[in-house]
């Protein structure tokens, strides 16, 4: 698959790099924040007790036979080596923002150069880990199709990574060159907040929780009585306990004090106790919202809002709220959809293909979106712009034509399909063909990339 | 599902460009099916796969563990026999349009598919060849969009008919282009 908004090259690149783009108007680079050596110094000493612990004997021994002076010598030279790894990858590490492009010049021996074109930004991230937030600097990434880890900004100051989030959401949106570090932040409009007594009350109902409690306190006795064997129970007992925090307490962590505002630059979303998260995502980039609503949540009338951004890791928008105000910020988030109020379900000879959960299918047309439902016990409503529709497919298997049913596929952008299943067959060659002419007009009259352009 | 009244035209080898814009029936898009040279290639090759298993099973199970055992060797002729009218099959299945905005690609007997891609959504072409497909004269054309999902393969072209259906699906891709 090819990656569209980045072009890579390992070539050797000049030193006078910084200075070739017109005369009168000079790339200037920046380096990263000065901390950033630091930020691996964790891994050596995570190496070496990892090995200590995979072999405590054998620790036991090698630690007996060293002498002191070894291990001065030892640590004499491997600090200083590591040190110098560290600055020297920082000093060789060169960013800069030109009209359109974000550059990233990097590595030591292996030089590589990303040049990630702005216009195709899907999503900026702006992410402070915990002891980010303690030094007081911040990660910078650029969800482009195609980006991996190397091509973020770690670290930058804050303030800085602030500064430049603002310049390239200017420049994306297509403000002039000279001005664009002028324009500053964009006004932000809170949209929602996420209480953090809902958001508790939301973990404690959802079921994960309680499978992953439930597998951990459940698993480690059985496994016991069946191995008697310590080593065993240890190891399965302190994934699942991972486990069973992660979907709890590693969520409530993550989700606290979620916030989703509206700007000129798109929809923001802050979020995070301990690592603090906010996240970018300019106009007409989102590809596919999905509104959840679990067993356990439809009483109190909660639904939990998910998005797909090409190339962007978060697909959280809402962790929870209630339905209206959920689907007051869908309307914000794709501008011009009402999200319908009743879906059509299948023919009832579908429950010859998929007896019982044909009942949880559903699928509504309308001027704008493609929206599909499945689950019967947690629902899930699948949204689609007609706009960002890269394909549609009908397949109908032996049983289903037996049956005249088929299903559609929509392909969309962030590799998500969604699929209405078990139409009638007349019904899905009519929506093959009309979704097809849908996802035309709808692509002509869509935002351009540069959306203030 | 049969549609062997389109297929004749694919029996040559030869196409007349098509273009969907013509007037008349722009709901009715013009079909295209696919060489021949694919289905005698996928003959050929079940048959030299499977006509020399049926031999060397008779004869193996037949000299080592006695005649009775030798109709385990019926398996592979069975699947020849039962697989060389399933290829044609298959082969009257594929068919494809170009139409004015968009690529419909139909395939399978069983399990039926029918995909559409707009060609502003196209984010390459490729054609690719085979030694054996190069033998037979035969290319396929592959179409990726952004979505990984999107299943667009046209098989067993004639090279010439490849290239130009590459050559005007990349200049209509750049024409109507769209970002994701």
């Amino acid at each position: 698959m090819s990656a569209p908004g980045v072009e890579r090259d390992g070539e050797e690149v000049g030193p006078e790099v910084g200075q070739d783009v017109g005369a009168e108007n000079p790339v200037i680079e920046h380096r990263l924040h000065p901390v950033t050596p630091l930020r691996r110094a964790w891994a050596p000493i995570a190496v070496i007790f990892g090995w200590a612990m995979h072999d405590p004997d054998g620790t036991q021994r090698q630690l007996s036979r060293l002498t002191t002076t070894t291990l001065l010598i030892a640590l004499a030279v491997v600090v200083p080596a590591a040190a110098l790894y560290g600055f020297l990858s920082w000093w060789f590490t060169h960013f800069s923002v030109t009209g359109t492009e974000l550059r990233i010049r990097t590595g030591l021996v292996f030089r590589r150069t990303a040049h990630i074109r702005l216009e195709r930004i899907q999503a900026i991230d702006v992410t402070q880990p915990l002891l980010a937030r303690v030094a007081g600097v911040a990660k910078l990434k650029l969800d482009v199709v195609g980006t991996d880890k190397k091509d973020e900004l770690a670290y930058l100051g804050e303030a800085h990574a602030r500064a430049l989030r603002a310049e390239l959401l200017a420049r994306a949106a297509g403000f002039e060159p000279d001005s664009a570090h002028e324009v500053g932040e964009a006004p932000v409009r809170q949209l929602l907040h996420v209480p953090a007594g809902v958001l508790a009350v939301s973990v404690v109902l959802s079921g994960a929780t309680w499978a992953t409690l439930v597998g951990a306190v459940v698993v480690p006795p059985v496994l016991w009585f069946a191995t008697h064997s310590v080593w065993t129970v240890l190891a399965t007992a302190l994934p699942l306990f991972g486990a069973a925090g992660a979907s709890s307490v590693g969520r409530f962590v993550g989700e606290y004090d979620w916030t989703v505002g509206e700007s000129p630059d798109g929809l923001r979303i802050d979020h995070g106790l301990l690592d603090r998260a906010h996240e970018t995502v300019p106009p007409g980039r989102v590809q596919t919202v999905r509104i959840v609503e679990p067993l356990l949540w439809r009483r109190r009338g909660w639904v939990r809002v998910e998005l797909d951004v090409a190339g962007s890791s978060n697909s959280v928008l809402v962790p929870v709220a209630p339905r209206a105000v959920a689907e007051g910020v869908i309307e914000r988030v794709l501008p011009g959809v009402t999200v319908p109020r009743s879906l059509d379900r299948p023919p009832r000879r579908a429950g010859w293909c998929v007896p019982f959960w044909w009942r949880g299918y559903g699928l509504a047309v309308t001027d704008s979106v493609f929206v599909a439902r499945h689950g019967l016990l947690r629902r899930s409503v699948s949204l689609v712009p007609h706009a960002k529709v890269q394909s549609v497919r009908l397949a109908q298997g032996p049983w289903e034509r037996h049956k005249g049913l088929a299903d559609v596929h929509v392909d969309t952008g962030a590799n998500k399909t969604v699929t209405a299943r078990l139409r009638d067959a007349d019904e899905a060659a009519r929506l093959l063909a009309a979704q097809a002419d849908r996802s035309r007009t709808g692509r002509k009259e869509a935002l351009p990339d540069r959306w203030m352009a | 599902m049969e549609t062997g009244t389109l297929d004749d035209a694919g029996q040559g080898g030869e196409h007349e460009p098509h273009d969907g814009t013509q007037p008349g029936e722009p709901h009715e898009p013009v079909w295209t099916g696919l060489p021949s040279g694919l289905l005698r290639m996928r003959r050929l090759l079940l048959v030299v796969w499977l006509g020399p298993l049926t031999i060397g099973l008779a004869l193996l199970l037949g000299l080592l563990a006695g005649p009775a055992w030798a109709a385990f060797a019926l398996l592979p002729l069975a699947l020849l026999l039962w697989g060389w009218p399933m290829l044609g099959r298959n082969w009257r299945s594929w068919r494809y349009a170009e139409r004015a905005d968009d690529l419909l690609i139909s395939r399978g007997v069983l399990w039926r598919e029918e995909t559409v891609v707009p060609y502003g959504r196209m984010q390459l072409v490729e054609v690719t060849s085979g030694p054996v497909e190069r033998h037979f004269g035969l290319a396929s054309v592959q179409l990726h969009t952004a979505a990984a999902a999107t299943d667009a393969r046209i098989p067993g072209l004639d090279p010439g008919e490849a290239e130009r259906l590459r050559d005007r699906l990349t200049e209509l891709g750049e024409a109507r282009s769209a970002g994701l």
